[in-house]
C-alpha cells in the first residue's frame, strides 16, 4: 500500500499524461472511423450485395489479433500513435458500417417510399427522413466503437503509441503490479465515464428525435 | 373537359419477371374526375399508379399528365405537383402533425405564414381540430387520424392530380366509410382528379366516377360504376360484381 501511495503521489503527472494521450489517440480514431464509415454507409446502403461483400471484408479484418495487426502495418506506417490510429480505424469499420448501414436500410420501406412520392430529392430523403430515423442505431454503433477503441487503444503502447498501454506494459515488463494496477483501473474509469455521457447522449437523441421516453 | 392523365400503350415489365405487369395499357382521365383502380393484388393496379409520379418509369409507351409527356420532366419535380398517399400512411414517424403537413410547402420553401395558415386550413378539411392535434406525433394518433393527416399532407400544395394507393386499407369498417364520405366531399369541393387504388369493390363502386378494373395488367372495363354493374364488359368483371351483389343477398 506504501509503495501504491508513494508511486502515486511522484508519477501522477505521468500518469495524467497517459490518461491525455489515450484520451488524445481514441478522439482521433473516432473522428476518423465516423467521417470513414458514414461516407462507406453512404455508397453501399442502397446496393445490397455489396454491402453484404464489404461487411464480410470488414468482419475478416477484425478477425485478425490486433497484436498481429499493430506489427503488419509497422513497415508500411512505422512505429508510434499514427499506426495505432490506423489500425483502430481500419477495426472500427467493421463495427461502424454495420450499424450505419443497417440503421439507414431499416427505415421503414413505406415512409421512405412516401418520401420520394411526395418529391424529396435523394439529399433530402436522407437528411430529413432517412438519416433522422436510423440515428439511433448508428449511435448505438458509436457507443459500442468507442468503448472498443478505448481498449484497443492500450495494444498500441507495443508499438510506441503511449497512452494508458504504456504504463500497463511498463508494469508487466518490469513487474511492477502498481503500474499494472493503474493502467487497468484508468481504463476503466475511461469507458465508464465515456459510457454514462453515451448513454446520456442516446437517451437525449431519443426524447428529442422519436419522442420517446425511456 | 381537358385531359388530366393519358397512358398511350403503356407497358411495363420488371426485370425478370415472366409477364408485364401492365400491359399495353391506354386510356384517359378527364380533368375532376375520381377514378377508382379496382383489382386483386398483383393485377399491376399499384403498379400503374407509380408510373404516373415517376416512382417506375414504363418499359415502353407514353404517360402524359395535362398533356406533358413526364418522361421529360423532371421526377423530382413532377411528384410536387403530384399528391401521394399511400396504404402504410408513410407519416414520418419524428415529425409533428404539422411538420409532415408542411413536408412539401416546406421544399417548395413557402413562407412560414403561409405554410401555418395552411396547416390549419387543411387539419379543418380533415375534420382534425388544430389546436389539439398540430403538435401531435403519429405516434399518439389513431389509424384512422393518422390516415388523415396522410391525406392532409398530400393537400398541402394543391396538387391537381391526388394518387391515393389503397389509403384505407388498414383502418375498420366504421372509420374506413367516414373517411370514404370525406373523400368525397374533398374531391366534390376540389375539383381535381383523384386516382384512387383499391380491392375493394364496394369501395371502388362507392367513391368512383368512374371504375378501372384491372386483371393481369391490362384493363377489363373502364366505365362508370352504373354500366360496370350493369353491363360488365366480360366473365371476369361480372364474376367480381357478383360477389358483391352476393355478399347482401345473403343478408336478405
Amino acid at each position: 500500500m506504501t509503495r501504491f501511495l508513494e508511486y502515486t503521489t511522484r508519477h501522477y503527472d505521468k500518469l495524467i499524461e497517459a490518461l491525455l494521450e489515450h484520451l488524445q489517440m481514441v478522439g482521433v480514431t473516432l473522428v476518423i472511423s465516423i467521417v470513414l464509415a458514414l461516407v462507406i454507409s453512404l455508397c453501399i446502403m442502397d446496393r445490397k450485395r455489396i454491402s453484404s461483400w464489404v461487411m464480410r471484408v470488414c468482419s475478416m479484418i477484425y478477425a485478425i489479433p490486433s497484436l498481429a495487426l499493430f506489427a503488419l502495418l509497422i513497415p508500411l506506417t512505422g512505429l508510434g500513435s499514427s499506426t495505432a490510429v490506423v489500425v483502430l480505424v481500419i477495426y472500427n469499420q467493421y463495427i461502424l458500417v454495420r450499424s450505419f448501414t443497417e440503421g439507414l436500410q431499416l427505415v421503414d420501406a413505406g415512409i421512405r417510399e412516401a418520401a420520394v412520392g411526395m418529391g424529396m430529392t435523394k439529399w433530402q430523403v436522407f437528411i430529413k427522413v432517412r438519416f433522422p430515423l436510423a440515428l439511433d442505431a448508428m449511435v448505438a454503433g458509436i457507443h459500442i466503437a468507442v468503448i472498443s477503441t478505448i481498449g484497443i487503444a492500450t495494444i498500441g503502447a507495443t508499438i510506441g503509441a503511449g497512452g494508458l498501454g504504456s504504463i500497463l506494459f511498463d508494469g508487466m515488463r518490469t513487474q511492477n503490479g502498481v503500474k499494472i494496477v493503474w493502467g487497468t483501473v484508468l481504463s476503466v474509469v475511461l469507458v465508464l465515464a465515456v459510457n454514462g455521457l453515451l448513454k446520456l447522449a442516446e437517451k437525449k437523441i431519443k426524447k428529442g428525435i422519436y419522442h420517446m421516453e425511456t | 373537359m381537358s385531359i388530366a392523365v393519358e397512358f398511350k400503350d403503356v407497358t411495363k415489365k420488371f426485370a425478370g419477371a415472366g409477364a408485364n405487369a401492365v400491359d399495353h395499357v391506354s386510356f384517359q382521365v378527364e380533368k375532376g374526375e375520381l377514378v377508382t383502380i379496382l383489382g386483386t393484388s398483383g393485377c399491376g393496379k399499384t403498379t400503374l399508379m407509380k408510373m404516373i409520379n415517376r416512382l417506375y418509369d414504363p418499359t415502353s409507351g407514353e404517360i402524359d399528365v395535362f398533356g406533358e409527356d413526364i418522361a421529360r420532366t423532371d421526377p423530382v419535380l413532377l411528384r410536387r405537383k403530384i399528391g401521394y398517399v399511400i396504404q402504410q400512411i408513410g407519416l414520418f414517424p419524428h415529425m409533428t402533425v404539422a411538420k409532415n403537413i408542411a413536408t412539401v410547402p416546406d421544399i417548395l420553401k413557402w413562407d412560414k405564414e403561409k405554410t401555418d395558415q395552411r396547416i390549419d386550413e387543411l387539419l379543418k378539411l380533415v375534420n382534425l381540430d388544430p389546436e389539439e392535434y398540430k403538435s401531435r406525433y403519429p405516434a399518439q394518433l389513431s389509424g384512422g387520424q393518422q390516415q388523415r393527416v396522410g391525406l392532409a399532407r398530400a393537400l398541402a400544395a394543391d396538387p391537381q392530380i391526388m394518387l391515393l394507393d389503397e389509403p384505407f386499407g388498414a383502418i375498420d369498417a366504421i372509420n374506413r366509410s367516414n373517411l370514404q364520405d370525406e373523400l368525397l366531399a374533398i374531391h366534390r369541393r376540389s375539383g381535381k382528379t383523384f386516382l384512387f387504388v383499391t380491392h375493394d369493390v364496394t369501395e371502388a363502386l362507392k367513391l368512383g366516377t368512374k371504375v378501372m378494373i384491372m386483371d393481369r395488367g391490362r384493363i377489363q372495363q373502364f366505365d362508370t360504376p352504373r354500366e360496370v354493374l350493369d353491363h360488365p364488359a366480360n366473365d371476369y368483371v361480372a364474376s367480381l360484381m357478383k360477389s358483391v351483389v352476393e355478399g347482401l343477398e345473403f343478408l336478405k
